[in-house]
């Protein structure tokens, strides 16, 4: 079962067999298939961030 | 919503459309392969807020549009087939084969059912037993996992009635043929965010390495995109070349292996026709001979007729980027998303659909 | 009555019918006019000048979370009268209903409609029943037409826009579409969204309280915020220019289009507003509208501008720009 924005919806969770609850995933035609790296996701974040004070 | 709303930040996206212009050094021809990537360009505006520093190309990274009208008329075939279900994805309903589509069919009387996963289909054919439920397997890399998955499910529980009308295609195979055939200078290739999510970024490298092309695996908000082209224009700048991931909260270089295990129990690897490409070797999937008993051209006698190209269209020239979807006669007045010629104006990715619903010339 | 079934014979003008139009329609919608029964409904002549209106309801499910068919029917009609600033007085109403249709379900759908009828203040006057043969029709149809009379001093119409105007959006869009797909075999996602219907018959009258010079009233129904838009622009003969990070979408809203590939500006809407309002009565229409329940979330989402008319430019949440073009095709998921 996943939820997004409030939504709850069954998935398939073969593509990812070890998603624990309270990840994030990647959905696709009714499965998850990949698990989102929230470490990677908030450095890419940051580089976005770093750019604001570069560019001015 | 989280790890969504951040990805489209408004001054996150000055910024980058600052550095951009900064950073550009003459206007490159870059090439979005992914259907998703044209709709998040032209939904969004990139493609005028870019235009000095960038001409961005479509790519025929759009399943649908690159299904030939033969594959079509084989799956309108198999609806008419006694004792069938066709379950398919949404876009499929309204693609014109040579005659007629799935839609029409469905008016005159045969069972074709929408499905939202591949899952549905294997519990449709559970459901109805005296009937053959035949899933329309369409997509790329991302898609096929999943029609693999179920697949195995079928086989698990024993299912005789379940088949599979696989026509799934290959990214990197076709990026590789449209490189061939040499019409279009392309500066820098932005790479499909979810595929690669399950290939990886390794099977890009020939591109870098043997055609001398930058390509960054790229996400579907509008700063993953702008921070991808970014990317692009980096790397040109500073003489570089290689595959880069920007999508990296989703895509790690080696992909889901898991998924990649899936899928290479279930199909092999063989040579596909492309509406546009042409045949491309080794550029499609087939069921493995101990799964084939679930693919249904081998398991079922139709009547398919003889394919035709409709008139007019260039649906082939705009997947192979050498045309705009405003060069087609036929854009916007024979067809449209109501009549549609092609499919290239039919799926929601598609190139024409998407020229026609945001309609990048707005002055 | 007893029975579990409506057959073909409750239809048919006869005794049945009679019995059903007795038991049923006339004790639930309780007024002297309709209790005449006579052909045609006898109204009292009136100064005002009136507005007229129909619409067919053929939701499917006919109950979705937020309401049902019945509301649906009662309401829509009220609402596209209350867009020409009138108020809704009286309602025609008829049924086709497929054979083997639940009369339980046909009196919990009356139900409905009794409540929206009083909520609203009109009178159901006359009305039809037919009953077709099992297959003919999905269930049931309902269409109702209503007569409303037009509120003195004012003149709104989709033609009336004009440059200086302010576009103003009552609240959040797409919620009447999202939670009726929840229901839909397909699809089946769990959500506490519910649609959005509702009587815009208040609202309307607190906002022409405020001000008699709104120029444009219009409901984005079917075919959502961006059809409605196009079509005043056009009738208008302005450009409209809108900017995306004013209009509100629920989380839930957006979660279902990103997922299913929809567009929330084409999503219909069942207890919304579009108005087109001189700038200099803007404000005070504004805070009318967030007085009211429904229009707490109002917005000027946008104004009229001389460059482009007939088009509708939408200014992205990320500094770009696109075209809002009108619905075409279908709506339908998509795949990669």
């Amino acid at each position: 079962m996943v939820e997004f924005g409030g939504v709850r919806k069954e998935i398939g969770l073969q593509l990812v067999p070890d998603a624990k609850v309270g990840d994030y995933v990647l959905l696709h035609a009714g499965f998850a298939i990949q698990k989102m790296d929230e470490g990677e996701a908030r450095e890419t974040l940051k580089l976005l961030e770093e750019l604001i004070e570069v560019s001015g | 919503m989280k790890y969504l709303d951040e990805f489209r930040d408004r001054r996150l996206a000055e910024a980058l459309v600052r550095r951009i212009a900064q950073t550009s050094s003459g206007r490159l021809n870059l090439m979005e392969v992914c259907g998703t990537h044209t709709v998040t360009i032209l939904r969004n505006g990139i493609k005028q807020l870019l235009a000095d520093e960038t001409n961005l190309i479509s790519g025929p990274g759009c399943p649908v549009c690159v299904t030939s009208n033969q594959d079509l008329d084989k799956a309108i075939a198999m609806a008419r087939h006694q004792g069938v279900i066709l379950a398919s994805f949404g876009d499929m309903m309204n693609v014109p084969g040579t005659s007629s589509n799935l839609q029409k069919e469905r008016a005159g009387g045969r069972d074709i059912r929408m499905v939202y996963s591949a899952m549905d289909a294997v519990k449709s054919a559970k459901a109805n037993p005296d009937k053959k439920v035949i899933l329309l397997a369409i997509g790329f890399e991302t898609t096929a996992p999943t029609i693999a998955s179920s697949i195995l499910e079928a086989h698990k529980q024993g299912l005789e009635n379940f088949l599979v009308f696989c026509i799934h295609k290959l990214i990197p195979p076709a990026m590789k043929a449209l490189l061939e055939m040499g019409e279009i200078n392309i500066d820098g290739f932005i790479c499909p965010g979810h595929v690669s999510a399950i290939i990886g970024s390794r099977p890009y490298q020939f591109i870098a390495q043997n055609y001398r092309i930058p390509c960054v695996v790229t996400g579907f908000e509008p700063l993953d995109v702008l921070q991808a082209i970014y990317m692009l224009i980096l790397q040109r700048r500073e003489g570089r070349c290689g595959v880069e991931i920007q999508y990296s909260r989703a895509v790690r270089e080696e992909g889901n292996p898991t998924a990649s295990k899936l899928l290479g129990e279930v199909f092999e690897v063989c040579d596909a026709q492309w509406r546009g490409l042409g045949m491309i070797p080794g550029s499609g999937l087939k069921l493995r001979g101990k799964y084939e008993r679930f693919d249904a051209l081998k398991n079922l006698e139709l009547q398919i007729e003889d394919s035709r190209e409709p008139q007019g269209c260039i649906c082939g020239e705009i997947l192979r980027g050498i045309k705009e979807p405003f060069e087609c006669k036929l854009f916007g007045e024979r067809c449209n998303p109501e009549d549609p010629v092609g499919p290239c104006m039919v799926s929601s990715e598609g190139t024409c659909a998407a020229y026609y619903k945001y309609n990048p010339r707005s002055e | 009555m007893g029975r579990e079934k409506i057959l073909l014979a409750h239809g048919s003008g006869g005794k049945l019918s009679y019995e059903l139009i007795k038991g049923l329609f006339l004790s639930a919608f309780e007024n002297p006019v309709l209790g005449e029964l006579d052909d045609s409904a006898r109204l009292d002549p009136v100064e005002a000048r009136l507005a007229f209106s129909t619409d067919s309801y053929t939701v499917k499910p006919l109950f979705f979370p937020g309401g049902d068919i019945g509301k649906l029917a009662i309401y829509g009609t009220v609402n596209d009268l209350a867009m020409a600033g009138a108020s809704a007085k009286y309602i025609s109403i008829s049924f086709i209903i497929e054979e083997g249709f639940s009369l339980d379900a046909l009196r919990d759908i009356v139900d409905s409609i009794t409540q929206a009828a009083k909520h609203t203040g009109v009178k159901i006057v006359t009305g039809d029943t037919k009953v077709v043969e099992k297959g003919e029709a999905d269930q049931l149809f309902i269409n109702t037409t209503g007569i409303g009379y037009i509120r003195g001093g004012v003149d709104i119409s989709g033609r009336n826009g004009q440059l200086g105007d302010l576009v103003l959006l009552s609240g959040s869009i797409g919620d009447h579409s999202t939670a009726v797909l929840s229901q839909r075999e397909g699809f089946q996602f769990q959500t506490d969204l519910r649609s959005d219907c509702a009587s815009l018959h208040c609202l309307v009258k607190e906002m022409l309280d405020a001000s008699t010079k709104i120029h444009v009233l219009r409901d984005p129904t079917r075919g959502g915020l961006a059809t409605v838009l196009w079509e005043v622009a056009n009738a208008s003969r302005v450009g409209i220019v809108i900017e995306e990070e004013r209009v509100k979408v629920r989380e839930e809203v957006r979660g279902v289009c990103d997922l299913l590939g929809f567009d929330p500006y084409y999503l219909a809407n069942e207890g919304k507003l579009v108005a087109l309002v001189p700038q200099s009565e803007a404000e005070r229409v504004l805070e009318a509208m967030r007085e009211n329940p429904l229009g707490r979330e109002a917005m000027i989402i946008g104004r009229t501008v001389e460059e482009n008319p007939g088009r509708v430019l939408l200014k992205t949440g990320i500094g770009g720009h696109r075209l809002l073009e009108p619905l075409s095709g279908e709506l339908l998921p998509r795949i990669c």
